[in-house]
């Protein structure tokens, strides 16, 4: 008779392939730069504002993150919140719009695509639009339409300065020509800011493409970029089928449009805030 | 093309776009030709080039004097290839927006016509800001002080069309369709698959009826039975009318009024509920 006996006859299942390995996941990130890759302490890169510390590669960052990192404290109210999409074509593709939406609101906990926040930065009351990437693309429907505009004439009323954040595929195609008309309705709008002498600076981040670069991405007082952002009106492999021939290389990247005469500064985020610290002193009435 | 009877109110989307892309279908320069007197085209942007995609000139309207704004296919291959398609570059908008600021300064009423597949994507368009010179023709053209009456006349192809189509009135032929991207572009991305252009056609919401319905055009003006590319001549005698009655309407505006009135147009278009 043995002293221990088992209980069952096996030793226990054995564990499956994907949990027999040691999870780092969430401790560390490898840089999505391919030319770097290399593996980054996942808080090192917190506090280096996602910008890689190796390559100084810029990370994507949510549209709360971006309002945080320019507010004085991180600090802001949240404006013309409860605007929320609808679906006025009825518009199916392989999946209906509101299946879309849903997903894309659960996934991001915004109603639509843009956050607009009013803070201070550098002590200048300002307002922010910040645009969501990980809602549909950061598309531009009627709801980015209306709260930009919204955020527009809020600043006029108050005459304060603007700051959009632009992170977008362009237009939203599940609104047709509504998405389109709203690239006019801020542009108007933007407009009556500028014949109001207020300051409206526009930053581009990856990607700022189409609607929204024909629109109000192009239109600031200063036109300013991350570095190596994908900017453009036309998508990459619309002009590779259209021309049949390989873009040059670097071509739609922040650089190349400063190269170009597009841009007026290329600025790193982890100077981002101070430089627009300094502008909004360079454009506010002296005190 | 196939079409037994084109023009029923139940036609397809697609069919539609078609019809809106019809070789045969007049374009601005024939439009010129049959509407306006005393037509002096005037070239290039005073910076780079002279787009032939786009078309600006002075010219009478029922004898006065109008600033003409327009969007040219080419008829055949050889003229297609020199006017691009159809397809602006920048410079094309920027001629478009100095010849717009001209009529503004001497008092003259502009009119555009539509008629585009989009703006031209290519590696010069990009390098000379394609985006930039579309968004500053929204800004300035919301913002100009004389009358702006737009007529779609055919295809009205995203922001390729909207930089010449801000105005006081914007009215679309019974054919002209007016999308945020072409059917066949929002396939290949929705569906991964050009072959369902024909449903994305439907499902953007295209046609006139659709976009009266949803406030983005004033008014669908009729084309002669079997479409304008029928009979040009009577094509251009109804837009004349519609023309006529939207000029005298905008006439009536003070800048003011005027200015209010385009930016409110503009302002109440979208979708959306508060939650």
């Amino acid at each position: 008779m043995s002293w221990f006996k088992r209980q069952t006859d096996k030793i226990g299942e054995i564990a499956p392939p994907e949990e027999r390995t040691v999870k780092t996941e969430g401790i560390f990130v490898k840089c999505d730069n391919e030319d770097c890759g290399a593996t980054i302490y996942r808080k090192d890169l917190k506090e280096n504002l996602n910008v890689c510390p190796t390559c100084g590669y810029h990370f994507r960052i949510t549209a709360r993150e971006r309002l945080q990192l320019l507010f004085d404290d991180g600090k802001y109210d949240e404006r013309d919140t409860g605007i929320a999409p609808t679906n006025p074509l009825e518009f199916v593709d392989k999946s209906p719009y509101e299946v879309r939406l849903k997903k894309a609101q659960k996934a991001t906990g915004l109603l639509d695509a843009l956050i607009t926040g009013e803070g201070r930065i550098g002590g200048v009351r300002t307002v922010v639009c910040a645009m969501e990437f990980n809602f549909i693309g950061g598309s531009m429907g009627s709801v980015v339409g209306e709260k930009i505009t919204l955020a527009i004439e809020y600043c006029i009323d108050q005459r304060l300065p603007l700051i959009i954040v632009s992170c977008s595929g362009g237009a939203r195609m599940q609104e047709g020509a509504l998405s389109l008309m709203q690239m006019a309705k801020i542009s108007a709008a933007l407009a009556r800011l500028d014949d109001h002498r207020l300051p409206y600076f526009s930053l581009m981040t990856n990607p700022t493409t189409g609607g929204v670069t024909a629109s109000y991405a192009m239109l600031g007082d200063l036109n300013i970029a991350e570095p190596g952002a994908i900017i453009g009106f036309a998508g990459a492999r619309v002009i590779e089928q259209t021309i049949r021939q390989k873009l040059p290389k670097g071509f739609q990247r922040s650089e190349f449009l400063l190269e170009h005469g597009m841009l007026d500064a290329v600025v790193d985020r982890r100077e981002l805030k101070q430089f627009f610290v300094d502008a909004l002193a360079f454009v506010c009435p002296d005190k | 093309m196939d079409l037994v009877n084109p023009t029923p109110a139940n036609m397809e989307a697609i069919n539609r776009v078609q019809l809106a892309r019809h070789d045969k279908r007049p374009y601005a320069l024939d439009f010129i030709k049959l509407l306006f007197t005393e037509f002096h085209e005037l070239h290039g942007d005073r910076k780079f080039f002279d787009d032939p995609a786009i078309i600006a000139g002075m010219a009478r309207f029922k004898g006065r004097p109008v600033a003409i704004v327009a969007h040219q296919k080419g008829r055949d291959i050889k003229e297609r290839q020199a006017r691009n398609f159809g397809m602006p570059k920048p410079d094309g908008y920027r001629k478009a927006l100095r010849v717009m600021k001209l009529a503004e300064k001497f008092g003259r009423p502009i009119l555009t016509f539509i008629d585009t597949p989009g703006a031209y994507p290519g590696i010069d368009a990009e390098e000379r800001g394609q985006a930039e010179a579309i968004a500053v023709n929204l800004r300035e053209m919301a913002r100009i002080t004389v009358p702006i009456i737009v007529t779609i006349t055919g295809e009205g192809g995203s922001g390729g069309a909207l930089a010449i189509g801000v105005g006081d009135v914007v009215n679309i032929l019974e054919n002209g369709v007016y999308s945020v991207i072409t059917p066949e572009g929002c396939a290949a991305i929705l569906w991964k698959d050009a072959a369902m252009a024909p449903q994305a056609a439907a499902s953007l919401k295209v046609t006139a009826r659709d976009l009266l319905l949803h406030g983005i055009v004033d008014e669908i003006i009729p084309e002669p039975e079997g479409g304008a590319h029928e009979n040009w001549e009577m094509a251009a005698e109804i837009i004349g009318g519609y023309l006529e009655r939207s000029l005298a309407e905008s006439d009536k505006l003070s800048v003011k009024e005027r200015l209010e009135k385009r930016y409110l147009k503009f302002r109440k278009m979208g979708a959306f509920e508060r939650v």
